[in-house]
């Protein structure tokens, strides 16, 4: 009866945190201009989104590109970047360790307002003129304090000796990072890429303030311009219910990944 | 170490760059103008508060909600089902505009008067997931031999909840409350979708002044938050917990 | 000494970190083939001294030389030592094969060469069918022959282990002591063998050097360090001993426990203050008094397995242990019977505390980091430096840290029959009480003086 109870309350919750959603993806398949105006079946909004064919908005097709050409560059320069600064926070003693750290948490706690703000102010102030850079900058700004995070718990989870015992065999410190190190930091880096990915791809803020006056947009300021402009483009509907598709089947495969690695650890 | 100079340029500087220009009037001279700027400015005090407001009352409802959730969750007998946990989680990994745009949308069709109401409705939409995981998080971690001790040693299962479960998953909570609380009192666009432009936020402003190139002014704005924030955040000494949460 | 046949010297070396000396001159030769044992409690700078020698840290000072070569600058890769590390450091992305042919990859041994070498250590290891297995899914006995195994397939001249079986059960470390034991006398090659376990350094060495704070306190064979201890820190450490103040009356004359026995050394000088150590099973218990050296009552009586454990009260009041094979009943009065060649007199480290301070007023000195109130002292001048003198059993501790003049912990204890000898550490340098007090290691504590205890004379130099 407790159960059933449980059960109900956490059933109702996420029926009406997904309604939304739903409500979208069940929009999707019509061509209504209008939310809440069924106007018949129709894919005719998705083949819109995949041929670039929409009235007067063929800079969505843009706005996705420069989203994922952004986010792939930012979370690469930011894994990159991040474990080689986890490995040397790893190692350092005392004052500077505890500065880095300090450093390190400032963005992941700030706010995106004030982290795209102050940016915004340094490139004034630096008199760099905002585009592509400012906001790839921006973006590694924020993401690599997450990919440290990710890889520093591989690092203090790791024997304090492997590195050493790579050298005693006989490697070269480079041979002992590339055959030894590197491998076993692996699964932090990719989690690390991850987390930097999705950061980069659903940042609003900190793109807005930092992509200057040339006209770029990304997919979350090109819908916060969308929607300023009243009325959402139609076009939008597939793109939500897409991108929603794409990550509860990504999700799912990382849970099965998980469930299957740990019964493995089991046997 | 160049990480350091990575981020004293691109954390430290832009930080002393708020400060510095929240100082500052256009033509560079040391003021005090922005702040009594502000202070003075009866709407902006105004919009300070209901922000404030809204903050509080978003994290309040989603703790009273997504405790039981995450209790729920985190308890074998009454859920042994993963699905429902990543149903909880996803929503975190969805861009934020998305969903709040696809909840306007619906509030919209429903035909609800869009307002303060439906302000905080569409927040605790969006930040509800993320006070529910890192309370799950840490009630899924606990050990089970807490609970039974606290039995053991007599307390009824309201006791055992109050007082071992609550306070051992007040981590969980505290980077829950800075998760939902940090980024509804600092938003801007959000606000402005769920109440159609009518209801400006803190947030707002700061983006109002900025783009309208009052720097200045925008940065004392922003120091304020900052000031905000930092208050909030010496609620939690661990920020280990916010970085479990999130990932 | 001829040098050809030490393959490694270790001269001089030290090592600190921070104001805390970890290695104090330490000078060691090992000889080629040896089974040679770092033996110290923990943090007594072992590990650090082994850490040197792999290449994993520097000494500030000294050298250290294999085969006559100084390899201070040699990188830890090139140099011809291999280690087995404490929890054993395999790696967790590689299989047991991939573990042990690592070195010899990257040495570009070919192939079949590898695979022939691999094969042959995991048969001295007994892990014959489990090379292709996962490190992580081995218990620790398994990751520890596989450790070994991956450490000795290079045939290095000298093989370092790091406590190698201190993460293994009870029963295990038995076994693989036999087995390392076996392996050493197989390979031919100088093992140097790191551990706190004075049992473990017994069975397994040919020279023993004991370690504490940093300081070599004794290096000799096994039977050496365990019958002739040359201090009380190794005569407490290695096995279980009574270690007993005593009085030197003349050559083969000495008096403990207040009684006069014959004993086998000379050369102490006339009625000179030593140390007296009788191990509790070279101890004679009987039940009947006459005859014996002297007599005692039973306090308690537990069986150990082999051998009984008694601790008895003399009858001048001094508390001994004793081991036997009979039981004796408590409350029992018994006679004890110790032999001379079962005594080991040692020379006392010291007869009281002394330290250098410096006279800041006339009835106020400073040492130890401290000033002290003393009584008025006459024919010394304010700001002369001094030499100050107090008794063991005039130092007064207390429970309270804050409550001392200083602060201290407790770094070592004895019991010497009648009372305990302990050494407090403070600020890097010791002082040591005697008192009848307990206290346990670790434990901070405050230390007062009374002014009247606190003597004080001119400086020697």
């Amino acid at each position: 009866m407790k159960r059933f109870f449980a059960q109900c309350y956490i059933w109702l919750l996420l029926i009406v945190l997904y309604a939304p959603i739903v409500f979208i993806a069940v929009f999707s398949f019509t061509e209504s201009k209008v939310l809440g105006n069924w106007t018949g079946f129709s894919t005719k909004l998705y083949s819109n989104l995949f041929t670039g064919n929409m009235q007067g908005t063929g800079s969505l097709m843009m706005a996705i590109q420069n989203t994922i050409l952004i986010a792939l560059i930012a979370a690469t320069v930011s894994t990159i970047l991040g474990t080689i600064a986890a490995i040397g926070i790893h190692n350092m003693k005392g004052r500077t360790k505890q500065t880095i750290t300090f450093l390190n948490n400032i963005p992941m706690l700030n706010p995106d307002i004030i982290t795209g703000v102050s940016l915004f102010l340094l490139f004034v102030f630096l008199h760099i003129s905002q585009g592509y850079l400012t906001v790839i900058l921006a973006h590694i700004t924020f993401c690599t304090p997450y990919v440290v995070l990710s890889v520093l718990p591989k690092l203090t989870q790791m024997n304090p000796n492997i590195y050493e015992a790579a050298l005693d065999l006989g490697a070269t410190p480079f041979q002992a990072l590339r055959k030894v190190l590197l491998p076993l930091l692996k699964p932090g880096m990719i989690s690390g890429f991850i987390l930097a990915f999705t950061m980069s791809l659903d940042d609003f803020a900190v793109t807005f303030f930092t992509r200057g006056t040339i006209g770029l947009d990304t997919l979350s300021t090109y819908i916060y311009t969308d929607a300023r402009k009243g009325g959402l483009t139609p076009e939008l509907r597939p793109m939500i219910t897409i991108m929603f598709l794409g990550i509860l089947i990504l999700l799912i495969i990382i849970n099965l990944r998980k469930a299957r690695a740990a019964r493995n650890a089991v046997q | 170490m160049p990480y350091l100079i990575f981020l004293v340029l691109f954390v430290a500087l832009p930080l002393i760059l708020i400060i510095l220009y929240a100082f500052r009037d256009s033509s560079g001279h040391f003021t005090f103008g922005n702040f009594i700027q502000f202070f003075t400015d009866k709407d902006a005090i105004e919009t300070f508060a209901l922000s404030l407001e809204v903050a509080i009352e978003n994290t309040a409802i989603c703790i009273l909600l997504g405790y039981p959730a995450a209790w729920i969750l985190a308890n074998k007998n009454l859920n042994r089902s993963a699905v429902t946990i990543v149903l909880f989680i996803m929503p975190m990994w969805i861009n934020a505009l998305m969903r709040t745009l696809a909840t306007a949308e619906l509030f919209h069709m429903l035909g609800f008067q869009l307002g303060k109401g439906t302000l905080i409705i569409g927040m605790v939409y969006d930040y509800l997931p993320f006070m529910i995981y890192p309370i799950y998080n840490i009630l899924e971690k606990m050990d089970h031999s807490y609970t039974e001790a606290a039995a053991d040693l007599g307390a009824t299962p309201w006791q055992v909840f109050w007082k071992v479960q609550v306070p051992l998953s007040m981590p969980g909570i505290i980077s829950g409350v800075m998760m939902v609380f940090m980024p509804t009192v600092s938003t801007f666009a959000i606000s402005e979708f769920l109440t159609n432009n009518k209801i400006k936020l803190f947030g707002t402003i700061i983006q109002e002044n900025i783009n309208s190139s009052m720097w200045n002014y925008g940065a004392a704005l922003s120091l304020v938050m900052l000031i905000i924030i930092g208050i909030t955040s010496l609620l939690q000494d661990n920020k280990k917990e916010i970085n479990e949460g999130r990932v | 000494m001829n040098n050809n046949e030490n393959i490694i010297e270790i001269r001089n070396v030290s090592k600190k970190f921070g104001d805390k000396c970890i290695l104090n001159n330490v000078s060691i030769s090992v000889k080629k083939g040896e089974f040679l044992t770092l033996l110290g409690p923990s943090g007594c700078g072992k590990t650090t001294l082994l850490r040197i020698l792999a290449g994993f840290g520097t000494a500030d000072s000294g050298e250290i030389l294999i085969n006559g070569k100084d390899i201070t600058n040699v990188p830890p890769h090139e140099r011809p030592v291999n280690t087995v590390f404490q929890r054993y450091a395999l790696f967790p992305h590689l299989d047991v094969y991939e573990n042990i042919a690592f070195g010899l990859k990257l040495q570009k041994v070919p192939v079949d060469e590898i695979d022939r070498r691999v094969r042959k250590v995991l048969k001295m290891v007994s892990m014959t069918d489990y090379e292709d297995r996962d490190v992580d899914s081995l218990s620790g006995g398994q990751q520890q022959r596989v450790a070994i195994a991956r450490a000795i397939v290079n045939q290095p001249q000298v093989l370092l282990l790091d406590e190698p079986l201190s993460a293994l059960d009870l029963k295990m470390r038995k076994d693989m002591q036999i087995e390392l034991k076996e392996m050493h006398k197989k390979l031919g090659i100088t093992f140097i063998y790191v551990t706190h376990d004075q049992e473990e350094a017994l069975t397994l060495s040919d020279t023993i050097v004991v370690i504490d704070d940093g300081d070599i306190k004794q290096i000799g064979t096994p039977t050496d360090i365990y019958n002739e201890p040359q201090n009380s820190f190794v005569a407490d450490f290695i096995g279980e001993s009574n270690i007993l103040n005593g009085r030197m009356i003349k050559d083969r004359h000495v008096e403990f426990v207040g009684h006069e026995f014959e004993c086998i050394d000379e050369g102490f000088g006339e009625n000179t203050a030593v140390d007296v150590v009788v191990r509790p099973e070279d101890i004679y218990i009987m039940n009947k008094t006459e005859g014996a050296h002297l007599t005692a009552k039973v306090k308690s009586c537990t069986f150990k397995g082999v051998h009984y454990e008694m601790f008895v009260d003399t009858d001048k009041g001094y508390e001994l242990m004793i081991q036997d094979y009979n039981a004796f009943e408590p409350e029992s009065e018994v006679g004890l019977i110790i032999r001379p060649a079962d005594i080991q007199v040692m020379h006392k480290e010291r007869l009281c505390n002394t330290f250098e301070g410096e006279l800041i007023a006339e009835d106020k000195v400073e040492f130890l980091d401290a000033e002290w109130e003393c009584l008025p002292q006459q024919g010394l001048s304010v700001g002369e430096k001094v030499k100050v003198e107090v008794d063991f059993s005039k130092v007064d501790l207390i429970d309270h840290p804050e409550d001392g003049n200083i602060e201290g912990e407790v770094a070592f204890l004895l019991y010497k029959g009648d009372h305990y000898h302990l050494s407090i550490k403070t600020h890097g340098s010791y002082i040591w009480i005697d008192t009848n007090d307990i206290w346990d290691k670790g434990d901070l504590v405050g230390i007062n003086i009374a002014p009247k205890d606190i003597k004080i004379s001119k400086c020697d130099d």
